[in-house]
């Protein structure tokens, strides 16, 4: 199962504290090494962004920076694991690295899950329940 | 936090934490059947403690913690008191008081998950032991999920376990790595494995379901972590290359009503490009490494063509029958063989293809393959030799254990019978 991690928090002009960076290094080091972690990224701040909006039957484009919004997503990971406790887990872990080495920093991690391939949870005749693979 | 919210959070630690606490415990005690015991203690008094506790800051470094107090326990109930165990009993208690036990063991985790590997898929194994050892040892399954994925009754899963922990410690069988000369071909060993528990899960052999993609991702997991414990072996990468391009496409190859659908009828704008992305890269490094004439590395070069491919019209299927020729070559087999002649029946011609299959009717290895009628099928359809079509049809159905594919083969009979008339 794939599940999107998003990171987000208050956008700062603070840089992030170097024992942070050290300690997400080798978190992603593992999740790497462990199998888990496809693909991960930070994101530039929002002031280079751009929102492109339907309403009303309209497009329209909006340039950043988007002052109206409080929490921006910071970066992101997509990660493949076994199940939604375990991207939990892992998640978990991230966040309680930002807690441990940046003090005063606030912010959240949403966990998403892809929508997959996993299979049926049971048979008409119950004969296979695999719980390994239930979402 | 509910105690059912609490047993999830265990199971999902075990499955980040148990190889490597496994493989860390192993190095201590010298005996991966006590190291996985005591593990599996660890996993138990969690269980008790946690749901009252609370789930500790560091869980890995709780559960290394427990099992070494039971190892120690474990050490002086035995009285294992020659010299050797004393000095094991005194680096034990010298480990579990210090307050970083767990970066002490991440010192040595690489070497140790990697004779943790070549462990599992030791040659004095049979290869079902080798796979029920690999996914349990490694891949933090249990016995019942193990038992589970292979439609085998659990008490088999848990006997060959058992078994296979017996005849690794009566071999004397050492927790290191194997010698330099012999590297490669335990390598080898360990990538059938893999690869054997992928293909289970890709095309099942037997049951309702035509695929298991569970199965799929606990194989490519092996495989992503064995690349990352021996980044010099080129065929690692190979392996990892075929498995990623195979699993980007487990979505499309799955209708509606869990019908196989085949690689050249799949909605393309379905296939997982992320996972492409990832196997394209990993072939390259295959070939970086000077891989590209290995096995897995030349069958992931072909599944790379048909990713490579944004129709199935697009496909180059002049370089795929090339990349068959080459690996009929280097490593032939019927089966093989068999995939040159749908290549060569797509590249040139049906007829072409035919006469290929024609060569393989009388191959022992293939009678029981369901694969030989079924591409004798299709490429008789497409002469238009209808009747042929539909016998050859039917027989690949009669062969096939897995329920999915049967009705598919049944309904391409039944469609030879409508050309026919």
């Amino acid at each position: 199962m794939q599940f999107l991690m998003l990171l987000k928090s208050a956008e700062t002009s603070e840089a992030p504290p170097q024992a942070l960076m050290h300690a997400l290094g080798t978190l992603m080091g593992e999740m790497h090494q462990s199998g888990a972690l496809l693909s991960t990224g930070g994101l530039t701040p929002n002031a280079a962004g751009v929102t492109i909006r339907v309403a009303d039957g309209h497009l329209s484009r909006t340039d950043g920076p988007f002052t109206e919004s409080k929490e921006v997503i910071g970066g992101f990971a997509m990660i493949e694991v076994a199940s939604k406790e375990e991207a939990v887990e892992l998640a978990s872990r991230f966040m309680a690295a930002h807690r441990d080495h940046w003090p005063g920093w606030s912010g959240e991690s949403e966990v998403r899950q892809v929508y997959g391939d996993a299979e049926p949870v049971a048979e008409a005749e119950g004969t296979a329940t695999n719980t390994h693979a239930q979402p | 936090m509910s105690d059912s919210a609490t047993h999830r959070t265990i199971d999902a630690v075990w499955r980040i934490e148990s190889a490597r606490l496994i493989a860390g415990l192993a190095r201590l005690v010298r005996d991966v059947g006590l190291a996985e015991d005591l593990a599996q203690d660890a996993l138990v008094a969690a269980l008790t403690q946690w749901p009252t506790d609370g789930i500790p800051r560091n869980p890995g470094a709780w559960l290394m913690t427990a099992a070494k107090h039971r190892a120690l326990d474990q050490l002086r109930r035995d009285k294992l008191l020659e010299h050797k165990h004393e000095q094991l009993a005194r680096d034990l208690e010298t480990d579990a008081s210090a307050p970083d036990i767990h970066e002490q063991i991440d010192d040595y985790v690489g070497d140790d998950l990697l004779r943790l590997v070549f462990i599992a898929c030791h040659p004095v194994l049979s290869v079902e032991a080798q796979v029920a050892l690999t996914l349990r040892l490694l891949g933090g399954l249990t016995t019942d999920e193990i038992a589970r994925a292979f439609l085998v009754p659990e008490a088999t899963v848990a006997q060959r376990i058992v078994r296979a922990k017996r005849t690794l410690a009566a071999a004397c069988v050492p927790f290191e790595l194997p010698h330099r000369s012999a590297f490669s071909g335990r390598v080898a060993a360990v990538l059938r494995v893999i690869y054997l528990v992928f293909n289970e899960g890709y095309a099942a052999t037997a049951g309702n379901h035509w695929t298991r993609p569970a199965l799929c991702d606990d194989a490519l997991r092996l495989g992503r972590i064995l690349a990352e414990l021996v980044p010099q072996e080129a065929e690692v990468h190979g392996l990892v290359a075929l498995m990623e391009i195979q699993a980007s496409r487990l979505k499309a190859r799955v209708g509606p009503a869990g019908t196989p659908v085949l690689l050249l009828d799949q909605d393309r704008g379905r296939w997982d490009y992320l996972l492409i992305g990832r196997g394209l890269a990993a072939l390259e490094r295959a070939e970086r490494l000077g891989g590209a004439l290995e096995p897995y590395a030349l069958q992931a070069a072909i599944a790379a063509c048909h990713a490579r491919a944004r129709t199935a019209a697009d496909t180059d299927w002049n370089r795929i029958v090339a990349l068959y020729d080459a690996l009929a070559q280097l490593a032939p087999s019927p089966v093989v063989e068999l995939n040159r002649a749908v290549a060569v029946g797509m590249a040139f011609g049906p007829a072409a293809g035919l006469e290929i299959v024609q060569t393989l009717l009388a191959e022992p290895s293939l009678r029981a393959y369901h694969l030989l009628p079924a591409v004798q099928g299709d490429l008789l359809a497409r002469l238009g030799r209808a009747d042929g079509a539909r016998v050859a049809f039917r027989h690949a159905a009669s062969l096939t254990r897995n329920e999915q594919e049967r009705t598919l083969l049944l309904a391409r009979a039944a469609e030879s019978a409508g050309a026919d008339g």
